[in-house]
């Protein structure tokens, strides 16, 4: 066995096809307090994140766009991670999960358990794929801080 | 090595992967089946030598020298000229500019046949499967010069709306600026007769042959074109080099659309005289070791013969497309009467970015996404498409080497249906 086929069975988990399969919290959401639009003109993703924030708290996190498996399952994987955590909470998992994808491990926040995103981490050995798994993020990153521009990754 | 099985008697299947000495390394740990030609293609030794020995043995600056180096690299020069003169057949060495490649030759007629010609309300007349390239050029003059663009559209297997083409064309048209053969689809468009037709209403023709010149013999007098512009790295040339072809009373007439050494005659700051063409258009020392090397590339394809390298991708390109669409779940995207060897297809379920990541774990390099084309993939309502796009120096063993990544891409995905 080949590196490349283990590093390709590290990024091909079940996961990922599971949530490329059926996307979680994959709606609009008409009472989203902060929404932003991302784009990878690049691979054509595009998504729009929605998150409904009340007293500090991300209450829903939604998501609608399309895009390759990878971009998709992390898309699905971000809206479960975030509900029910306090802004400042999700901005330090943005910035550790950012990490995680680009840097690797050592680079995040070792107090971390990143639970079932971890998965996402297969990405690093595949530079070409790196974007596609942090749209989903710089665009809930971008939804929070009010930043109205469309978040590109290319 | 990797005899090719013969699909049948008088298959003209050429073996020429060992002149190209890139062809012989593993990518992860598999036998290459390079299938990206469509963005750049391998290099043949020859290539590589000629470009090595240019700066081994003969490297100096062209058209000023008095010492002997000088001059024997500007008679290279001027030969690698006479090379791209008959390998297009245009009727004289000065009709022929090189340019960086066809991007900057479409933008050079662009700016100095464009600009100062070009009124508010006259017509650019493109295609919707354009290559960017040639698109954002002539919006750029669009933008200078109140000039608009009219877009042919394409229809549904990839052809070129030929009535639609008629309606279009009128008294306002003042140029054509269409592709000889679509990168993203592999249609060939009939650019003679549409050189005949925009002719007769008083509009002039670029073709972009990027896409064109490496596959089929090109005639720029049959075609009857006013500019034809192509890239060397497309027909196993370097980067860097490519040329555009000017019908010579039209070059005589146009600006420089760059100042530099090299396209004067004189300077002074009262009055600057410019050099006649092609020397007005290339500005600076040019690339003088690509423009050589695509030479030894123009001159290694002729050797094996314009004729046969068609004819084998004809070959490939049949059998390609028949092993595509016996796959259960694969559609193909442009399937025009006449095709060049471009394989534009989906598959079901999986999205080509992460097609192409799993043909790559197999050693199978394709292409992946909109193909600097996205008004074409706006057209069929799509992000992008996997894209083969085949060489002289493929084989069937790279399009089984396809088929059976698909395979594996389909079983990793749980997608895979029975035929």
């Amino acid at each position: 066995m080949s590196d490349m086929q283990d590093s390709l069975r590290e990024l091909y988990q079940e996961v990922i096809f599971d949530h490329n399969r059926n996307p979680r919290n994959y709606r609009p959401l008409p009472a989203a307090s902060h929404h932003a639009d991302g784009h990878n003109p690049l691979c054509g993703d595009q998504l729009t994140v929605y998150l409904q924030v009340e007293d500090g708290i991300v209450r829903e996190a939604s998501f609608v766009g399309h895009g390759c498996a990878i971009s998709t399952a992390s898309a699905s994987l971000m809206t479960e991670a975030v509900k029910g955590k306090p802004v400042a909470e999700v901005e330090a998992l943005f910035r550790d999960v950012h990490a995680l994808l680009t840097e690797g491990r050592e680079a995040a926040d070792p107090a971390r358990d990143f639970g079932k995103l971890e998965v996402l981490s297969g990405v690093k050995e595949f530079p070409a794929r790196v974007k596609c798994a942090t749209l989903a993020w710089h665009t809930l990153h971008n939804a929070l801080v009010g930043e109205h521009e469309t978040a590109h990754t290319e | 090595m990797n005899a090719p099985r013969d699909p049948g008697a008088q298959t003209p299947i050429l073996d020429l992967a060992a002149d190209f000495p890139i062809l012989a390394r593993p990518v992860h740990g598999r036998r290459l089946a390079y299938l990206d030609n469509g963005a750049t293609t391998q290099k043949p030794a020859a290539v590589i030598e000629a470009e090595a020995r240019f700066y081994r043995e003969s490297n100096a600056n062209i058209h000023r020298g008095v010492h002997w180096l000088s001059q024997h690299a500007t008679e290279l020069y001027d030969g690698a000229r006479a090379t791209v003169q008959r390998f297009l057949n245009a009727a004289r060495a000065d009709e022929i500019v090189f340019t960086r490649g066809t991007t900057e030759a479409i933008n050079l007629v662009a700016q100095s046949w464009g600009r100062p010609r070009l009124a508010a309300g006259d017509e650019i007349l493109l295609s919707t499967m354009e290559h960017h390239s040639n698109i954002v050029p002539w919006q750029l003059v669009c933008e200078q010069t109140g000039a608009v663009l009219k877009v042919i559209p394409v229809q549904d297997n990839g052809e070129l709306d030929m009535e639609a083409f008629e309606g279009l064309l009128g008294e306002r048209t003042r140029l054509l600026a269409i592709t000889h053969v679509s990168n993203a689809l592999g249609t060939v468009n009939p650019v003679a007769e549409m050189t005949r037709r925009a002719h007769e209403l008083g509009a002039l023709v670029l073709v972009d042959g990027a896409q064109a010149v490496a596959h089929q013999a090109v005639d720029v007098q049959a075609i009857g074109c006013d500019f034809y512009a192509f890239s060397g790295h497309k027909l196993y040339g370097p980067t860097g080099i490519g040329a555009l072809y000017g019908r010579a009373e039209l070059l005589r007439h146009m600006p420089p659309w760059q100042g530099g050494g090299d396209m004067i005659r004189t300077v002074a700051f009262d009055n600057t005289t410019f050099a006649p063409p092609p020397q007005r258009f290339e500005a600076g020392t040019p690339n003088i070791a690509g423009a050589i090397a695509l030479a030894a590339a123009i001159d290694y394809m002729q050797g094996v013969g314009l004729a046969r390298i068609h004819a084998h991708e004809q070959a490939l390109l049949e059998y390609g497309t028949r092993a595509l669409q016996d796959i259960p779940g694969v559609r193909l995207v442009g399937t025009a009467r006449e095709k060049a060897g471009i394989l534009s297809f989906l598959v079901d379920g999986i999205h080509p970015h992460d097609l192409g990541t799993i043909l790559d774990s197999e050693g199978v390099a394709i292409r992946a996404g909109h193909h600097c084309a996205m008004p074409l993939m706006t057209r069929f309502g799509i992000p992008g498409t996997a894209r083969a796009s085949l060489g002289l120096y493929n084989g069937l063993a790279d399009l089984d080497a396809l088929v059976a990544a698909i395979h594996k891409a389909q079983a990793l995905f749980g997608t895979r249906r029975q035929a």
